[in-house]
């Protein structure tokens, strides 16, 4: 069984004279939540569309949990979520879900398939023609359809455009419960705290280019630590610097903190006590995905204009 | 196979739920009264001896084209019109999005959406026409001596004209698609018609434009073959071969083993331009 849920290489798309999608390599493995970033028209849901087979790429390859994207086999085991989400409006919930398990091929029994409805809130209206639902109703169904198959790649194309908070927090836990199954989740989505929370890579894409990928970590740095003290002595400074990368301003320090080491902060706040150091107030400095992204997303533009000049 | 079916299944189904069926039986009914109505009238008039028998069973026959061609129309019409939601409705609005992201062949969902439209517009013709011929059967006591051939060769003009409409909505909008091919359709019967004239005046230039036109789309060929199976020997000797040709309900011949062979390798052709096309579209 492969380790990774996608592997497309060298991926390229041209829509007459505009070059959509150009090169783009991206990795998914199993059991791994991966966020695809980029503002609009950046070529996100045209990579999505090419993984799943509905855009044919002009150059590139893709696998599929280890299988060739371009047989349409290796999309047994995956769910879709599009970011047009459409269902026929004369069926019900629970024929759309048939009928998506037969085409699956998957033998998903009844029940599964009510529990499915509930898992997105819609056990109540199961038997209602689609016709009258609204657009946020009509994206629960679309995750339930995404869902219920068995996957194990679900792909969601901004599947949180269309809900309130609650659904949006619905999605999360969603996504996370995937996760904890070993289901690989391909995440679309401009809200980048929902990114944040749940996603273990990120892929940034601009101008049909990938401009940064990696983990969070990877990308947001390590932590910092600002820490508000008086009474700093020369050992207690010696050990804040021993600690990482230090900035002073007046009364306040921030430090930057190693990575994968959980009891850092309790233990340099408590060798402070222990040297004398009146501590008054400990904050933890992240980079938020927001500005790390616009810086990305700068950075790429002004690399695209020197190129051009 | 299991994609073939399930979609063929939910297309008819679709036609079932967004009324296309009622709308149908609708229409039909309100056809059958109204040639029960006028075919009781010739038979009346029969009765009354302003016609003799001879005369009455040419007008039932005549009339009996007639009205199949309002009935092959209604079913054209309808699985055209039908044909373009169905496809270039479903790619448009994105339903066709998370279908075809099942591990289905493309080819496989367009000839489940073809095979159902195929079963909804046969079953209709077969119904209605049978209906119809009984009603004259039962009015003016006549019955045509080919049935079983008009009904297949009329199913088999609404299957030519969907599998053209199939085509369109692989390419163009829904709506342009169903007025694209109900357009040709108008077009080739009106050719049909002039090379008929065309014939009957013995101008073998205006007689081709018929010719031609049958083998470019062939369902006024289709249509003509089902007229000269529903009607009565006796009319062409009636109107003569040169009147018969002239008159837009009769038909002098019955169609060739080579015509039909034509018509079938004509859908086949076409149905696989249209599953090469839907096989390369983005969505």
């Amino acid at each position: 069984m492969s380790e990774l849920a996608v592997r497309a290489a060298g991926l390229r798309k041209r829509y007459g004279r505009q070059v959509a999608v150009h090169d783009v390599t991206l990795e998914v493995g199993r059991g791994q939540v991966v966020g695809l970033l980029g503002p609009n028209g950046a070529g996100k849901t045209s990579v999505i569309k090419m993984l799943l087979g509905l855009v044919t790429p002009d150059a590139g390859e893709v696998l599929l949990l280890g299988e060739r994207a371009t047989e349409p086999a290796a999309r047994t085991r995956v769910g879709y979520l599009p970011e047009l989400f459409r269902y026929q409006p004369w069926l019900t919930p629970r024929e759309v879900l048939r009928l998506h398990v037969r085409l699956s091929g998957t033998a998903v029994p009844d029940g599964e398939q009510r529990a499915c409805l509930g898992l997105v809130g819609l056990a109540e209206r199961g038997d209602d023609r689609l016709g009258g639902f609204s657009k946020g109703m009509q994206q629960r169904l679309g995750l339930a359809v995404a869902l219920v198959a068995r996957p194990q790649l679900v792909v969601l194309d901004e599947p949180t455009s269309a809900l309130d908070p609650l659904g949006r927090a619905d999605v999360r836990d969603i996504v996370l419960d995937l996760r904890s199954r070993g289901v690989a989740v391909l995440l679309n989505s401009h809200l980048l705290g929902e990114v944040e929370r749940v996603c273990d890579r990120v892929v940034v894409l601009e101008r049909g280019r990938v401009a940064a990928s990696g983990t969070l970590e990877e990308l947001l740095g390590r932590s910092e630590l600002r820490l508000h003290l008086t009474g700093l002595t020369p050992p207690a400074l010696a050990r804040l610097e021993d600690t990482g990368r230090l900035v002073r301003d007046g009364a306040w320090c921030t430090v930057a903190l190693p990575a994968d080491d959980p009891a850092a902060v309790p233990a340099l706040v408590a060798d402070l006590v222990g040297l004398g150091v009146q501590v008054h107030a400990v904050e933890p400095v992240r980079v938020s995905l927001e500005d790390r992204l616009l810086g990305i997303l700068r950075a790429s533009a002004a690399e695209g204009e020197q190129a051009a000049s | 196979m299991t994609t073939v079916l399930t979609v063929a299944g939910l297309t008819l189904r679709e036609a079932a739920r967004r009324r296309v069926l009622l709308a149908l039986a609708v229409l039909t009914l309100l056809l059958l009264a109204l040639s029960a109505w006028g075919f009781s009238r010739v038979a009346a008039e029969s009765g009354g001896s302003a016609l003799t028998s001879g005369e009455a069973r040419l007008t039932a026959s005549i009339l009996l084209n007639l009205v199949m061609f309002g009935l092959s129309l209604v079913a054209a019409l309808g699985t055209a019109f039908l044909a373009g939601p169905t496809l270039a409705g479903e790619t448009e609005s994105g339903i066709a999005l998370a279908v075809l992201a099942r591990p289905v062949r493309r080819s496989a969902f367009l000839l489940g959406k073809w095979l159902g439209l195929v079963a909804f517009g046969s079953g209709f013709i077969v119904v209605a026409g049978l209906a119809q011929m009984v009603v004259v059967r039962l009015t003016t006591d006549y019955w045509p001596p080919r049935p079983a051939v008009a009904l297949v060769l009329l199913a088999g003009q609404t299957v030519v004209l969907l599998t053209l409409a199939v085509l369109l909505s692989t390419a163009v909008s829904p709506m342009a698609s169903g007025v694209v091919a109900v357009g040709l359709f108008g077009t080739t019967w009106v050719a049909g018609v002039v090379g008929g004239i065309g014939a009957s005046l013995g101008n073998e230039a205006v007689a081709r434009v018929g010719t031609v036109s049958r083998v470019l789309l062939p369902t006024d060929g289709l249509w003509r073959g089902a007229m000269n199976a529903l009607q009565d020997p006796s009319a062409l000797l009636f109107f003569g071969d040169d009147g018969g040709q002239a008159f837009p309900f009769l038909s002098v011949a019955p169609l060739t083993p080579a015509y039909l062979a034509w018509a079938a390798l004509w859908t086949a052709m076409v149905w696989g331009v249209a599953a090469a096309t839907f096989v390369r579209r983005d969505l």
